[in-house]
């Protein structure tokens, strides 16, 4: 028992590894837990999120009746699709449709392995972190692949290789985008970059500028060829031709229903999120806070690290505001009464983020959080603003746009960097 | 204006002896029941891989016999049908049918009537086209303007409402005038609307006008030219767009536009852009009209001494407005009794509807859907 | 990095790519080979992690599991399946196939007998944290002439794929 409690005490010992890294497997598995289940708050946000900031830009208000402000539409829409009947179509191959949803699942939620909310913060830090997350999120074609064949429908097969045919090109396009990152993380006294996620933070935080800065406009080109691959990746708007209603072509998961739907839906999900922390760890500084040198010293410290506590104590206020405008009615008793609660949780979630002891350790994860809480809000901006592509209109761009923008975006930050090793440091 | 008449045989509107299915081609079914198909069209596609080789419109779903049932009612009796036409734009429909059994009976309404009839028919115009560009918008994927169009037409919707009592098969006028009186505040709602709307337009154009996928899903899809939309006889904005200068507003005035003052918008290339941006300067214009219909609303009677039972002298007459969607013409014969003999409705809908194979051919599959809602088609109006 | 549970996971892995590989040969159904050999795929670069090489099992895991294997499975599932299903599956060439697989059985017997003393300079690197680093190093210094080679023969082969598929030059 005390081996086993020695064993649990010694990962907290090492200061700036992660339990990978580490080989502390017991706290591996509690990070993957908090992962896991952060994650799963997050989609579930998300799908709130994204019905109420959708129908606020389109002048109307999203749901309103479940729960105070529509809080607890996913809950309900959750409940419902699992209560859903299951429909497998006769002729579809079973194990191929059994198994389509739980690729796709795994390879969306296992690139939350090495994705690093903080210098010791990450389940693991692997030498190739990038290239890992780039190789398992294209494990997810393979599971849209299968969906439409196992389908044994004709239209749920177009809208499925169209939607794979997308996928593959546009990870060329990132790809580009992401050497051209890894290619500044090498701009150090050693002269070799790293692939490791968190290495690339440390190589920003080293060379004291986020790599969207750097090179001014190199990096934010590059940057901006990964934000427009990664919306495509992931088949969202304006690049969700494959599964918007008004073509001809279904899409992929048509013969899906209940569960397994929402299991696709999950990993959709998922799977904006994995790629915005993609973009932030390459280009946005990961979790380091906003100007940490520029800004420095110990009460600049201390002002960014309440901006957790701050957030939430607005998010509380916000809450309690709302709350005092609920109509007066007694059928609104229950719904003001939940929504108060919810917003006594929040301020009471933001006053132990206030603590010194806390606000110092979870400051990182904030700032991580914050930053891909901002690329989910664009994912949905360009939802409710842009029309969609034309498929053929889509791999244009991919190909002959994005892809020799992305090479010599390349080209130009390999020589520039060149450039500034002889001149300046010869 | 006379024009040549043109050889069809590059249209292939004669029907060709070879199949309809070749051995490299897909046969595709769209519709009837399609989100975006604007009611129940049945589209059959002949594709070669992507590409649209011609396509084939069943119609007929929306059939209910209007204008059999015109045979059995008496003139004021069928008024209210024909707002179930073009449901969108009810008050254009019934400015057409009303003025068509005037000229029959040889009756004009008064100016006050007429002034009335032009704004409400120009506020009707405004309403069809926010619709159309919300249900547009919504197919090419911007979902988006949707619900900002509805939300301001929904203020038209309200002076109808005020006015007669309904919001969208108005029946709001009556053979030889209007039945009711402007209400108090009808022109101060009229006012506010024009000062509410005019930023929307701006509104509406600036989330597409220039947005650059709108550009590409628009410009040069589903173009046609000037000789054929002659040919098949389109009219309205599809027509203007392609660069004919033809408003029967200004050709073959009627009601009292000649009174107004107000510009015809026209295109170049007959792409789909240019019959939005066509459409776009139509509402704007139709708020010019507005504006000077408010300004110089004469006093008088609204409606002229019209029998209670009308027995037109027996005779056929034909006589068509500027609906929005274009020329919507009405050709009844009458036997000298109190129904008419023949009604006959020339839907503008319905004739545009046969361009939909010109301006698709080589088009992509996508594109067919976006032409289909640039051809602004109401199925009620189709059918009949 | 002090490995873990080294033989069991080599097992577990060499069994999957086993089961996978005859699964490969053996299903009747192309789409179900297809997914087998991902499996297999997928068991050979987790064997990769085991030799200390993290960036070809990356590499394996992007390209041939995502990359090829999928447009594998967009040219089965775009030809007809179900004539291929109804054909029998025929041994036509057997006594080749068993010549191959002979001289292959020998070839493995011979390596596992002579054992390490047929590669008497092998260098194992433990180290993993630099991997990436030091295949960069190699591929780009001493092998820069081979990975040219190699990059051009994917150009051709990119060019023709396009000359033969597009419709009008």
């Amino acid at each position: 028992m005390g081996q086993i409690i020695q064993y649990i005490e010694s990962y907290l010992k090492t200061k700036d590894l992660t339990p990978g890294a580490a080989g502390n497997m017991f706290w591996a598995l509690v990070y993957i837990l908090l992962i896991f289940g952060g994650l799963s708050v997050a989609v579930i946000a998300m799908n709130w999120l994204e019905r109420k900031i959708l129908a606020h830009m389109q002048v109307r208000l999203g749901p309103m009746r479940v729960g105070p402000h529509g809080l607890l539409q996913p809950i309900a829409d959750a409940i419902k699709l699992l209560l859903k009947e299951d429909i497998m179509p006769t002729e579809a191959d079973r194990f191929v449709f059994w198994t389509a949803p739980l690729i796709v699942v795994m390879a969306a939620f296992t690139v939350f392995i090495v994705v690093p909310f903080g210098p010791t913060h990450a389940v693991t830090d692997m030498n190739i972190g990038v290239l890992f997350m780039l190789g398992v999120s294209s494990l997810s074609v393979l599971g849209v692949v299968m969906a439409g064949w196992a389908s044994n429908s004709h239209y749920p097969l177009i809208g499925a290789l169209r939607s794979s045919a997308q996928m593959v090109s546009y990870e060329v396009a990132m790809g580009l985008a992401v050497v051209a990152a890894v290619l500044m993380t090498s701009l150090n006294a050693e002269g070799t970059g790293t692939l490791s996620m968190i290495g690339i933070v440390q190589a920003q935080q080293a060379q004291g500028i986020w790599f969207i800065f750097k090179f001014f406009p190199l990096g934010a080109i590059a940057f901006f060829i990964f934000a427009v691959s990664m919306v495509a990746e992931t088949n969202r708007a304006p690049f969700d031709l494959a599964e918007a209603e008004s073509e001809l072509t279904a899409g992929f998961h048509t013969e899906y229903s209940g569960f397994r739907w929402s299991l696709f839906f999950l990993a959709e999900y998922s799977a904006m999120i994995a790629v915005s922390s993609i973009a932030v760890t390459l280009w946005l500084g990961g979790w380091l806070r906003p100007f940490p040198n520029l800004l420095s010293g110990p009460t600049w410290d201390l002002v960014f690290s309440l901006f957790p506590g701050i957030t939430f104590l607005l998010l509380a206020a916000m809450c309690f505001f709302n709350a005092a405008r609920m109509p007066k009615h007694p059928m609104f008793r229950i719904q003001t009464i939940g929504l108060a609660g919810f917003g006594m949780v929040l301020g009471l979630i933001g006053l132990v983020l206030l603590l010194p002891a806390v606000r110092v350790r979870v400051q990182d994860i904030f700032w991580f959080a914050a930053k891909v809480a901002g690329f989910m809000y664009l994912y949905i901006w360009y939802r409710g603003t842009f029309p969609r592509y034309r498929f053929d209109q889509l791999m244009h761009i991919g190909w002959k746009v994005l892809l020799p923008l992305g090479l010599a975006v390349l080209i130009l930050t390999a020589s520039v960097a060149l450039l500034q090793q002889r001149l300046w440091h010869p | 204006m006379t024009y040549q008449h043109n050889t069809l045989s590059h249209l292939e509107l004669e029907a060709p002896e070879k199949p309809f299915l070749d051995s490299n081609e897909l046969v595709i079914n769209m519709g009837p029941q399609h989100p975006a198909t604007h009611g129940v069209l049945r589209v059959i596609l002949r594709l070669d891989g992507e590409k649209v080789l011609g396509l084939e419109c069943v119609i007929g779903y929306l059939h209910r016999g209007v204008e059999k049932i015109g045979e059995h009612r008496t003139y004021t009796m069928f008024n209210p049908y024909v707002d179930r036409m073009d449901y969108v734009a009810a008050v254009s429909n019934g400015l057409g049918y009303c003025e068509t059994v005037e000229k029959l009976l040889n009756v004009e309404a008064p100016p006050r009537a007429q002034h009335i009839r032009v704004i409400l028919a120009e506020l009707n115009r405004i309403a069809s086209h926010q619709l159309w560009l919300g249900t547009h918008a919504l197919d090419i994927g911007a979902i988006t303007p949707l619900f900002y169009t509805f939300r301001d037409r929904e203020e038209i919707l309200k002076i109808y409402e005020k006015y007669c009592g309904a919001r969208l098969t108005t029946h709001a006028f009556r053979i030889g005038g209007l039945q009711y009186e402007t209400y108090n505040g009808f022109e101060k709602d009229v006012k506010n609307f024009l000062t509410f709307f005019r930023p929307k337009i701006d509104e509406y154009e600036e989330l597409l006008t220039t947005n650059r996928i709108w550009v590409e899903r628009t410009k040069d899809v589903g173009t046609i030219s000037a000789e054929d939309c002659i040919a098949l006889g389109v009219t309205g904005p599809v027509l203007r767009a392609s660069g004919v200068k033809w408003d029967l507003r200004k050709a073959q005035p009627y009601a009292n536009y000649k009174n107004f003052d107000f510009d015809i918008p026209t295109g170049h290339n007959g792409d789909t852009y240019d019959r939005y941006l066509v459409r776009m300067a139509e509402m704007r214009q139709s708020v010019r009209i507005v504006e000077q219909a408010l300004d110089a609303l004469p006093e008088g009677p609204i409606i002229a001494k019209v029998p209670k039972v009308m027995k037109p002298a027996a005779g056929e007459v034909y006589h068509s407005i500027e609906a929005p969607k274009g020329e919507l013409g009405y050709f009844i014969v009458s036997d000298g009794s109190t129904q008419p003999y023949r009604v006959r409705v020339r839907p503008p809908s319905f004739v545009n509807l046969q361009a939909l194979d010109v301006m698709c051919r080589g088009e992509l599959v996508a594109d067919v859907i976006a032409v289909i809602g640039t051809l602004d088609i109401v199925l009620g109006e189709v059918d009949r | 990095m002090a490995p873990v549970a080294t033989p069991f996971f080599f097992y577990l892995f060499a069994a999957i790519m086993l089961i996978g590989g005859i699964a490969v040969i053996t299903r009747k159904n192309p789409v179900h080979s297809a997914l087998a050999l991902i499996v297999t795929l997928l068991a050979q670069s987790s064997i990769y992690l085991m030799l200390y090489a993290p960036f070809v099992a990356g590499v394996q895991v992007i390209l041939y599991a995502g990359g090829i294997m999928v447009l594998f499975l967009f040219v089965i599932m775009l030809v007809s399946i179900d004539r291929s299903m109804k054909e029998r599956q025929f041994n036509s060439q057997w006594v080749v196939g068993i010549v191959a697989a002979t001289a292959l059985a020998g070839l493995f017997v011979t390596v596992y007998i002579k054992g390490t003393s047929i590669f008497p300079d092998r260098v194992l690197p433990i180290i993993e944290s630099d991997n990436t680093q030091k295949v960069a190093t190699m591929l780009y210094g001493q092998y820069m002439f081979a990975f040219e080679i190699a990059s051009l023969l994917l150009l051709v082969a990119i060019i023709g794929a396009v000359v033969m598929a597009k419709k009008r030059i």
